[in-house]
């Protein structure tokens, strides 16, 4: 393997690696076969493990997500990829009402060992339908685990959790990433989902970040540090399981509280970081909490309105500096 | 059917309709709580189909289940339990009557959303294709669930991929409160869609039990031996509305008469005389529907109440519901 991978490749090498591992994993998605997916993140799937383990669907996401569940049901472990997080909504029935909630409303009868691919956020100028962050979409809903990795080597590790996990899991790929470059982590690499980390340690505030806003956190850490403001830096990673003892550990190091959300403020996920805070951290507080998220419009078409409404470096910046002298 | 098979399709079809009634009186008597989809009229689909398909193929319903469960294994005194929300009902108590679910036995389930099993059925039928064994599918869904995305989407998929799965509309002409007819484009709602999908589309007579079997075992050979999915059109009634709340006035009289003549227990038990069965062994079969169903009201109901902490469990595989580390 060569000495770097990028976030795209990373995908597939995450998904090859527990399909040679393990027969029962199967991938289903509009043009993820011969074509390698849309953002080429299925390269090679098709290839090595021939068109009885990876199939191209027609457009019909309630059809893709639909069956993955059916085939879940019944022994298998499908990988669906629902090309664009925006058309989540598509299917969002199989989301919000069939797959969460079979196994409770059985009394523990089914499992739904699936895996539902997505590439999430902004940044690349698709316009209103084609960027959300829409993470928080499916943090709403009791019964999903929602995984959003921010590197290479976390794609391959958080991907064999999630194929392995015996629990639906939502895997937010972010379109911001994909050609980032990491170093690619070892044989059997796997992230337990639930795990934060902290990226970047520091004694003065803490940055809760996901996905493609973590690097925005790192720059705005690293800048900031050029002031005497020490950020220390938490990549959430998941947010169900979500790991709010690592958060709230970092605050008993730091007291002071910023979350950085691509997805817009109304109804993050940063709210519920900061509600618990306030439940079980109180204490832990010399300042108020502050939250930096997208603005809660529709995402823009040109790039210099895309930035006004997706947190920038700047944007996090500010809300630090602000923090930091109170 | 020889005689002996139809005599115990008749007799499931009695404890089947003998428990609707028992959940429609424990309703009145506020024992069933939310609402019911009593599938009364419907039985010798549910009975008929299942009588065609083996132990281990999968069968996905709708909220209109309770036929569906107890031909598949659900004993009427799981079903009543869990409507009475007792602790020893089928799903703990934790899905009611518009979510009845066997899985030991293949009974993956009872949908409450309109179509959305669908692609489920083709999903668990892909997923025997995959795993190389003969199992096939079965989706039962009513009418109004041919206007959905989700069984346009379903059928395509199963057609293209050739998939070992049957589609079987239980068309009892209406949609929850309205006519079929008043909001399709065309005259039957499910079969004149198959040929748009490039599969077989048929019509059966939905109340005779014996016509489902064989149209069941036909279509289901079919898919077993790799011959892709079919969609069978099963022409049945209603004999409640579509819900608790719902007395079905607006159904003509004389439409409900007509139907009411053509009850599939009637039908059964005319086959069977015409057979030779003495109408003595006939009355023996309905004797024991009634007993088996009078004694499951009776365990469903000292059932013990589910424990307030069953709540929160289930959720996750780890039988729990934590959603943090």
């Amino acid at each position: 393997m060569a000495d770097v991978i990028s976030y795209r490749e990373a995908v597939a090498e995450g998904i090859a690696r527990e399909m040679r591992r393990d027969p029962t994993v199967v991938c289903l998605g509009e043009d993820i076969g011969e074509a390698g997916g849309v953002f080429k993140t299925t390269v090679g799937l098709r290839k090595e493990f021939g068109p009885e383990r990876v199939w191209d669907t027609p457009i019909s996401e309630q059809a893709i997500v639909g069956a993955a569940m059916g085939a879940a049901m019944t022994g298998m472990r499908p990988v669906a990829e629902i090309m664009f997080s925006d058309f989540l909504a598509c299917c969002w029935d199989y989301l919000a009402n069939e797959i969460p909630k079979v196994r409770y409303m059985t009394g523990g009868q089914v499992t739904v060992p699936l895996v539902v691919r997505t590439a999430n956020g902004g940044g690349l100028g698709f316009g209103a339908q084609h960027s959300q962050a829409t993470e928080n979409w499916a943090f709403t809903i009791p019964g999903l685990k929602i995984a959003a990795p921010a590197t290479p080597a976390d794609v391959i590790g958080m991907m064999a959790a999630a194929i392995r996990s015996d629990d639906p899991v939502v895997f937010f790929e972010h379109k911001g990433l994909l050609a980032t470059k990491g170093a690619p982590p070892p044989p059997d690499h796997v992230v337990e989902l639930g795990r934060a980390a902290v990226v970047r340690e520091g004694a003065d505030v803490t940055l809760v970040a996901l996905a493609s806003m973590v690097p925005v956190a790192l720059k705005a850490a690293e800048f900031l540090s050029g002031e005497g403001i020490e950020a220390e830096v938490v990549d959430l990673r998941c947010l169900v399981p979500l790991d709010m003892s690592t958060v709230l550990a970092s605050l008993g190091r730091t007291s002071r509280l910023v979350t950085v959300e691509e997805n817009p403020y109304q109804g993050g996920w940063g709210a519920t970081v900061v509600s618990v805070v306030a439940d079980e951290g109180f204490a832990l507080l010399d300042a108020p909490v502050r939250r930096v998220a997208g603005e809660c419009v529709p995402l823009p078409f040109a790039d210099a309105l895309e930035e006004e409404v997706i947190p920038t470096v700047d944007k996090v910046v500010a809300a630090v500096r602000g923090l930091a002298a109170y | 059917m020889d005689p002996a098979e139809l005599l115990a399709a008749y007799e499931q079809m009695a404890v089947i309709r003998r428990t609707e009634k028992a959940a429609h009186d424990l309703f009145l008597q506020g024992l069933v709580k939310g609402t019911t989809h009593l599938a009364a009229g419907h039985e010798a689909i549910a009975v008929g189909a299942s009588a065609a398909l083996r132990p281990d193929d999968y069968v996905f319903a709708t909220y209109r289940g309770h036929h569906h469960a107890m031909a598949r294994g659900a004993t009427p005194e799981e079903c009543l339990a869990e409507l009475m929300s007792r602790a020893t009902g089928l799903c703990k108590a934790k899905g009611g009557s518009m979510h009845l679910t066997k899985a030991a036995t293949g009974m993956l389930g009872s949908y409450a959303i309109v179509g959305a099993h669908l692609p489920m059925a083709a999903g668990a039928a892909w997923s025997a294709r995959l795993r190389g064994t003969d199992q096939i599918a079965v989706a039962f869904f009513g009418d109004g669930a041919t206007n959905i995305g989700a069984f346009h989407e379903a059928l395509n998929l199963a057609a293209v991929w050739k998939l070992p799965v049957l589609f079987v509309c239980e068309n009892n002409l209406y949609m929850e409160y309205t006519p079929i007819a008043d909001v399709t484009a065309v005259p039957r709602p499910a079969a004149d869609r198959a040929p748009a999908y490039g599969i077989p589309g048929e019509v059966v007579d939905g109340n005779d039990v014996v016509a489902v079997q064989e149209a069941v075992a036909r279509l289901a050979g079919r898919a077993r031996a790799g011959d892709g999915p079919a969609l069978l059109e099963a022409e049945t009634y209603r004999h409640f509305g579509h819900s608790r709340a719902d007395p079905a006035t607006y159904r003509p009289a004389e439409e409900v008469e007509r139907w009411l003549k053509r009850d599939p227990l009637d039908l059964a038990r005319g086959r069977l005389v015409e057979m030779g069965m003495p109408e003595a062994v006939v009355g023996e079969a309905d004797d024991r529907a009634t007993v088996a169903v009078r004694k499951a009201v009776e365990a469903a109901k000292a059932g013990p109440a589910p424990d307030p902490r069953e709540a929160l469990t289930d959720v996750w595989a780890d039988g729990g519901a934590a959603w943090r580390t």
